[in-house]
């Protein structure tokens, strides 16, 4: 009897994983696909960058290509933040049929799905994707955001003007957003005349007492620690109670408010550079804020996915940027094969709320300014520095 | 004055640090020492409790969290090994190896289905998690708490296995399993018992090991859990001080490590050491055939 029953459970097991196959694809629908994390270290950020896609969704959901009218739906994958979920998530998409891609938070994921999206002939949008190798020797990825050698130039200059003469970088193993910009960091000040010490933490450290006393004992005048938002809090709690002096400064994942709940309270000196500013004065971007903020509180469980308050964040105006570029890319091709979206969107130009998105031979957008923010301990906010821009 | 300012805070971290993984670490050693089992579900205990004191301080004071997360930990050891270990008694080792798995996986994948996979910030306890100056070093209080703590409560679990009852039957059950059945010990009692004290200690461990690093994920006791097993292996499993002082060996040698710049290969030199240990003493510090092991 026992093993009938072992047997008739394990038969159910294989059924059950065959369930989620049989998907049919309706005519007049054009499935995009988010490729995002909702769950891991890059959870938080996945979340609200899909934000942003949905609410695009919200108002744009149809397009009419050769006189008849198509329903846009997104479908939703995890890829859980890890590589090694990436490209069965990956596949999932594409065996849902979707005609165009955006994602992912997260360079690591993006470029281990490269590929699948590529062999399957997917063109994808990176949104907040800044590593170059995502896009690099992949025709069918592009990305509309800045990129790390950029990025790192940017916050290079700003910390050997603004903070002092050296710098601790401290980067996460084996993740390649974090080892990326860390080394166009590193690279950009030393350049400047400016002296670093580099080190690394492998992925699951919670203890960076160690790192932050390192920090204090070379001397560092600015600690850079483009990690996790995960990893950040740790980073940013620990330096408070173990009473660091230097200034703490990242990259774009840092623009979150897990950030600022760990800052809040404490007097460190934390900055990061990012995409968008919420005060942006230009028409397209006051009227993204107000409108996605009305959308967020109009909606409990996804001002519960913003972080449970309604800041708007850059990576969600990234999604939805990267949203009307993919529709405005199907208009382009007036097809919803995929093949023929990829042909188009290289010559997509689209004023979004980032700013003008027009597509290099790499398929990489050109940006060539940055933000800065600094953290108001005090309130708990962002507090829009400058925008730092590369003298070349 | 120099040198105690730039190495101090090294040899801090390392001794709170060491003091968490000993309280892990005795949960290990435990169960290892009366079932020969090695409890990988541990580190997910851990890691629930880090989780139950999440949601419990949302909805009450934090002198009522504090002892339903020692309360709620204990329940769920003594439920694993019922549910999961209990019925396998009599199967070979290695099924029940296979089912403490198992248990670690449906802990974590639970863990990550409630709270969306995302890290959720540990509250602040009290007191505890003031800030506190020392010979110029600025540190939490709740890094000297845990050395104290910890030896405290070592104590008291040796005193309570050589001078109990529960704790003489322990020891004859740890040294055989079917004679001591034979003489009348009711076995079950005694590895409900053992689970009961693992998870108590998991439980305040993961009270002072969160209040220092204060983000709780559902994969976040996999490092302390295999350091703390390794600790429990370092110092010879089945020994209860030897788990402890394995355990301050270890965070005392990964913050000096780091300390000397080679952070990269910090995790590394702590396993290296391990095997170096195992290779010159295979049982290993205080793990002779002939001592007590519960």
């Amino acid at each position: 009897m026992k093993r009938i029953i072992a047997l008739a459970l394990a038969c159910l097991m294989v059924l059950a994983c065959f369930a989620g196959c049989g998907s049919k694809k309706a005519d007049d629908v054009i499935y995009i696909g988010i490729y995002e994390p909702a769950s891991g270290d890059n959870g938080a950020g996945g979340k609200q960058e899909t934000l942003g896609i949905q609410y695009a969704n919200t108002l744009v959901n149809t397009v009419t290509l050769g006189g008849k009218e198509y329903k846009i739906e997104l479908v939703e994958v995890d890829n859980q933040s890890s590589t090694d979920k990436a490209i069965s998530a990956a596949s999932q998409l594409v065996s849902k049929g979707c005609s165009i891609v955006l994602g992912s938070y997260g360079s690591g994921v993006s470029i281990a799905a490269a590929d699948t999206f590529a062999n399957a002939k997917i063109p994808a949008i990176g949104c907040s994707c800044t590593n170059p190798a995502v896009t690099d020797g992949n025709e069918y990825y592009y990305r509309i955001c800045y990129l790390d050698p950029f990025q790192g130039t940017v916050l290079a200059n700003y910390a050997f003007e603004e903070k002092g003469e050296t710098a601790y970088v401290l980067a996460q193993l084996g993740d390649d957003y974090s080892v990326g910009l860390a080394t166009s960091f590193q690279s950009a000040y030393e350049a400047l005349g400016g002296k670093v010490v580099y080190e690394t933490f492998p992925e699951g450290t919670s203890d960076f007492t160690a790192y932050i006393t390192s920090a204090k004992n070379a001397g560092a005048d600015v600690m850079f620690a483009p990690t996790s938002t995960t990893s950040a809090s740790l980073i940013i709690s620990q330096a408070a109670s173990n009473g660091a002096e230097y200034a703490l400064m990242a990259g774009d994942t840092w623009e979150s408010s897990v950030i600022l709940d760990a800052a809040k309270g404490t007097n460190l000196d934390v900055s990061v550079s990012t995409f968008f500013d919420e005060n942006d004065d230009t028409a397209a971007g006051k009227e993204f804020v107000t409108g996605f903020k009305a959308w967020l509180n109009a909606n409990p469980d996804k001002l519960t996915n913003n972080g449970g308050n309604d800041i708007v964040a850059a990576v969600s105006a990234l999604g939805f940027d990267g949203y009307m570029t993919a529709v405005e890319a199907i208009k382009a091709a007036d097809s919803a094969d995929s093949q023929a979206v990829a042909d188009a969107l290289g010559g997509v130009v689209y004023t979004g709320v980032t700013g003008e998105i027009k597509f290099d031979e790499i398929g990489d957008a050109v940006r060539n300014l940055a933000y800065i923010k600094t953290v108001d301990t005090v309130n708990g906010a962002f507090v829009f520095g400058k925008i730092q821009t590369i003298a070349d | 004055m120099d040198f105690i300012a730039k190495y101090l805070p090294y040899l801090l971290a390392g001794i709170s640090v060491g003091g968490q993984y000993a309280l892990i670490a005795i949960g290990y050693t435990m169960v290892y020492g009366i079932l020969r089992l090695i409890n990988f579900a541990h580190a997910d205990i851990f890691m629930v409790a880090g989780f139950i004191m999440v949601y419990a301080s949302a909805s009450m004071p934090i002198y009522l969290s504090i002892p339903l997360v020692i309360v709620l930990t204990v329940v769920l050891g003594f439920v694993v090994e019922r549910v999961a270990y209990k019925p396998l008694r009599s199967a070979p080792r290695m099924s029940v190896m296979i089912s403490a798995i198992g248990v670690s996986y449906l802990l974590q994948n639970t863990a990550w289905y409630v709270t969306g996979g995302l890290a959720k910030v540990y509250p602040t306890i009290p007191w505890i998690s003031d800030t506190v100056t020392f010979m110029g070093c600025t540190t939490k209080r709740v890094t000297f708490i845990t050395p104290v703590l910890t030896i405290l409560l070592v104590v008291i679990l040796v005193l309570l296995i050589k001078y109990t009852k529960i704790g003489i039957a322990m020891r004859a059950v740890s040294k055989d399993f079917e004679t001591s059945q034979l003489m009348g010990i009711k076995i079950n009692t005694v590895i409900s018992m053992t689970f009961i004290i693992g998870s108590f200690l998991a439980a305040v461990g993961s009270l002072l090991y969160f209040s220092n690093y204060a983000t709780v994920t559902p994969t976040i006791g996999a490092m302390p859990g295999l350091k703390a097993f390794v600790a429990a292996v370092f110092g010879g499993i089945g020994s209860i001080p030897g788990a402890v002082i394995g355990a301050f060996i270890i965070g005392i040698c990964e913050n000096f490590i780091k300390a000397a710049g080679l952070t990269t290969f910090s995790d590394a030199f702590t396993f290296a050491l391990l095997i170096v240990v195992l290779i010159v003493k295979p049982n290993g510090i205080f793990g002779e055939s002939t001592s007590e092991k519960v």
